[in-house]
């Protein structure tokens, strides 16, 4: 009797060729992860000890109440005020940092570029202007400030230039990178007929990206204010010096009102200047 | 399973609240095991039906019944056992782009899989020959470890129809399965679909663009035209007067190619993130 | 003939302040809010400028150079660099965990999602990440001692609300179709999230993860500031004694550290999108 064969099926695979690679990757992952828990001592069950948990349960009742007495609270807003002013202040001089040193190290405004690659020394220069950015970008803005409260004392000055350097590096390079994806056409036209670096900026560069560089400035100025909050603890003055007094003599009702002053002054602060960013459009 | 529609209408999925519904009052009985395919121009309710039957979306009137029981009616935990003896496979193959073809056919296996050993199944599939064997029927045999992003768009569309395979469901509910097959593959794949169903008793409610497809596979064949029934109709009687009336107006449909998919919600740009850094 | 102008009537310009015109009051705002800073902070500018300032400044940068590169000393610094990274390492992984934790009732998952946790959750996460880390380093010092251990807790809780925020937002905008296919089949929401919701937006919150983790090597260095460990502890200790030769080494090593992270930062998210 004649019966076909059937055609011989394909066997299917027996493992999953991926399984060895999750495996390694696994175990990998916890090799290198019980170091991690050694090095930054990472205890938790210390957070239960009862010698702990007594300390902390007592800090943490303390916050409750808030402490609301009228001159407490006065010197708290004059304190926020203060904190406002500090970032204001820094970011009207980091922008006097930032400006000329986008403009000398924006790709726009290059003459040399514009019959096509640009010449050596504009080349190193520009490079350089951006490596300086990227140093003020790169200390932390707490480092500033430890070092200024060394030179100047203890105050907002310190704060004040400590944002101005660390924000100017922020702003220089992201105002470069607007100017840079913005329209290129205006500009270069105004410098092919002959117009000064300085007034092709006014003329091509500013008026189309104005909207984006405000933008991109309101939202830095949000972050300012955070900053200040910190530098506060290191001398420069405001809420986040005060936090750090009441810290120190563990009275948490103080501590409560600051923080949830803070959160508030945040939260308006990003409140406004979403608002701005959208009316700006 | 049985299913029974009394005077079902309802809207569009994404409709507004104060739309027209897309489907006006349909009566339609389907036994179990039967085989149907349901034809009409884009707009006729094709896939609003396909959801009403999938119990994904509620029907504004009329009586549903799924082997007699009325879903909308049944507490939440007995419609969501019932919702895993059903299967629907939407117009775009619901692949996760980055999951690879074993797990996501596989996932059509979920609701007769406990929690513990879904979880297992993240990280080693559980059933590969199964999957393989699936795979196999749809010519798909040597993607089974591909991702899914690799694949060709009618690669994807035929993974989609492999879970229908996989399914432990006795109602399939499958739309436009063929919209981005050549013609040799979309025969393939039909003929596969058909002859599962069949091995598996499961009934088979199928949207189709491709009439003859329809014609040439299905032996029941429901024309719907603007929300409302046109004919139910055994293929053979189906005539070319009666296509040319389901169609008018649409006569390129008739001919020429499936519309292509609509594409899901369009997805918002990720937000850009800004952060004080 | 008509008997018409040659030109126009020329238009004069706008006047620099009008009344009715919003952002001419909001320019006026601005203006006065920068005034206001300056006059009430009593900034000491002359201390600043003057000459004496400068010469100060000058001696204070000279004596960074040269910088302490003596074998005991760099063995401390490099302890403290290891401790700084895996501050920052650990601390970001546990926000990870923690925020994906927190995202899944802070989103919608699909469209007939009731998402009742969503609005608390959303105002836990925000109120996590209002409070910078040092804040939370100082809150926490209280509990947790002094050393790494804050600072890893400190750099964990503020991630946490911001990882959760942006892991929120990538999974409600996930694309729905997987998902609806899953729930229409009656799989229950844990299962849809892992098999449909997750695998779809896993490379974003890694991307996310990643780029946390460049923010946080730099709050991790100064963190020790207030005493939770790693080089901001040296670096406090040090300036506080005047020992600038060690900080220019301290702020070095920080440097190469943040440049360090930055790279395998951009590596591995670069690596991933192939």
């Amino acid at each position: 009797m004649n019966t076909i064969a059937a055609p011989a099926r394909p066997v299917p695979p027996a493992r999953d060729p991926a399984w060895l690679g999750r495996v390694f990757w696994l175990g990998a992952g916890l090799v290198l992860l019980w170091p991690l828990f050694v090095a930054t001592e990472f205890r938790p069950w210390v957070l239960f000890e009862p010698a702990n948990v007594k300390i902390s349960a007592q800090f943490i009742g303390s916050f409750f109440p808030p402490v609301l007495n009228p001159e407490f609270l006065l010197m708290v807003a004059k304190e926020t005020w203060r904190t406002v002013a500090i970032a204001t202040a820094g970011i009207v001089l980091a922008l006097g940092v930032a400006v000329p040193l986008t403009l000398l190290s924006t790709r726009s405004l290059s003459i040399s570029a514009l019959p096509g690659r640009m010449a050596r020394l504009p080349f190193v220069l520009r490079q350089a202007v951006r490596g300086l950015l990227i140093v003020l970008r790169s200390v932390p803005e707490l480092v500033w400030a430890l070092v200024f409260v060394r030179v100047v004392g203890l105050g907002p000055t310190a704060g004040v230039l400590a944002i101005a350097l660390t924000y100017g590096g922020m702003l220089g390079k992201v105002y470069g990178e607007i100017l840079e994806s913005g329209e290129q056409q205006p500009t270069e036209t105004l410098l092919r007929n002959g117009a000064g670096r300085l007034q092709a900026f006014f003329y091509g560069l500013l008026p189309g990206n104005a909207a984006e560089l405000t933008s991109y400035t309101v939202y830095r100025w949000e972050c300012a204010i955070r900053s200040s909050v910190v530098l506060g603890f290191v001398g420069a003055g405001g809420l986040g010096q005060q936090m750090d007094n009441s810290m120190k003599m563990f009275n948490g009702g103080e501590v409560a009102t600051m923080l949830l002053v803070f959160i508030a002054l945040v939260a308006l602060a990003d409140r406004t200047s979403g608002w701005l960013r959208r009316a700006l459009g | 399973m049985q299913v029974t529609l009394a005077g079902v209408s309802a809207r569009h999925p994404a409709a507004r609240p104060g739309a027209q519904p897309a489907l006006q009052p349909l009566t339609l009985s389907v036994q179990r095991g039967e085989q149907l395919a349901v034809i009409g121009p884009s707009g006729a309710g094709k896939t609003t039906l396909l959801h009403v039957l999938a119990c994904a979306h509620r029907p504004l009137g009329g009586a549903l019944g799924l082997d007699g029981v009325d879903p909308w009616r049944l507490p939440r935990r007995a419609l969501q056992r019932l919702r895993g003896s059903l299967f629907l496979a939407p117009q775009v193959p619901p692949l996760p782009p980055r999951q690879r073809v074993v797990t996501a056919v596989l996932a059509a296996r979920l609701p007769q899989m406990g929690l513990l050993s879904s979880l297992r199944s993240l990280f080693y599939p559980k059933d590969i020959p199964a999957a393989y064997e699936a795979l196999a029927r749809f010519d798909l045999a040597d993607k089974l470890f591909d991702r899914v992003d690799r694949l060709s768009g009618g690669e994807r569309q035929r993974v989609g129809l492999t879970r229908a395979l996989l399914a432990p469901a006795t109602l399939w509910l499958i739309d436009e399965p063929l919209s981005a097959l050549d013609p040799t593959r979309a025969q393939q794949a039909t003929a596969a679909l058909v002859a599962g169903a069949r091995a598996r008793g499961a009934t088979l409610v199928a949207t189709l663009h491709q009439v003859d497809m329809a014609l040439a596979h299905f032996p029941r064949i429901v024309g719907l035209r603007d929300g409302a029934m046109a004919f139910d109709l055994p293929a053979a009687e189906v005539t070319r007067e009666r296509l040319a009336a389901l169609y008018a107006q649409h006569e390129h449909e008739l001919t020429g190619e499936a519309p292509a998919p609509l594409e899901d919600r369009p997805v918002p740009a990720p937000v850009p993130v800004m952060h004080c850094r | 003939m008509k008997d018409e102008a040659a030109n126009l009537p020329y238009r004069l310009p706008p006047r620099v302040f009008d009344a009715r015109c919003k952002a001419c009051w909001f320019s006026l705002g601005l203006v006065a809010l920068v005034v206001a800073s300056f006059w009430s902070l009593d900034l000491q500018w002359g201390q600043f400028f003057s000459a004496e300032a400068a010469r100060s400044m000058a001696r204070f940068v000279g004596e960074f150079f040269p910088p302490d590169l003596s074998a005991p000393f760099l063995h401390k610094v490099l302890v403290g660099s290891v401790e700084t990274m895996a501050m920052s390492l650990l601390g970001t992984l546990l926000a990870a965990a923690l925020g994906l934790l927190l995202a899944v009732p802070a989103s919608r998952l699909h469209e007939g999602d009731a998402a009742w946790a969503r609005a608390p959750t959303r105002l836990v996460l925000n109120a996590l990440r209002s409070i910078p880390e040092l804040v939370w380093a100082a809150l926490l010092l209280i509990s947790a001692g002094l050393g790494p251990f804050a600072g890893t807790l400190a750099l964990a809780f503020h991630t946490t609300g911001v990882l959760g925020r942006l892991f929120a937002e990538a999974i409600e905008n996930a694309p729905a179709g997987p998902g609806f296919a899953l729930r229409a089949q009656g799989v229950g929401p844990l299962r849809v999230l892992l098999f449909a919701t997750l695998p779809q937006v896993l490379p974003q919150l890694v991307s996310y993860t990643l780029y946390r983790w460049e923010n946080n090597i730099r709050a991790a260095a100064v963190l020790g500031v207030v005493g939770a460990g790693g080089l901001g502890q040296l670096l406090a200790f040090h300036m506080g004694l005047f020992h600038m030769n060690k900080t220019a080494t301290l702020l070095g090593a920080m440097l190469l550290l943040v440049a360090a992270v930055d790279l395998l930062s951009y590596a591995l998210r670069r690596r991933m999108m192939r």
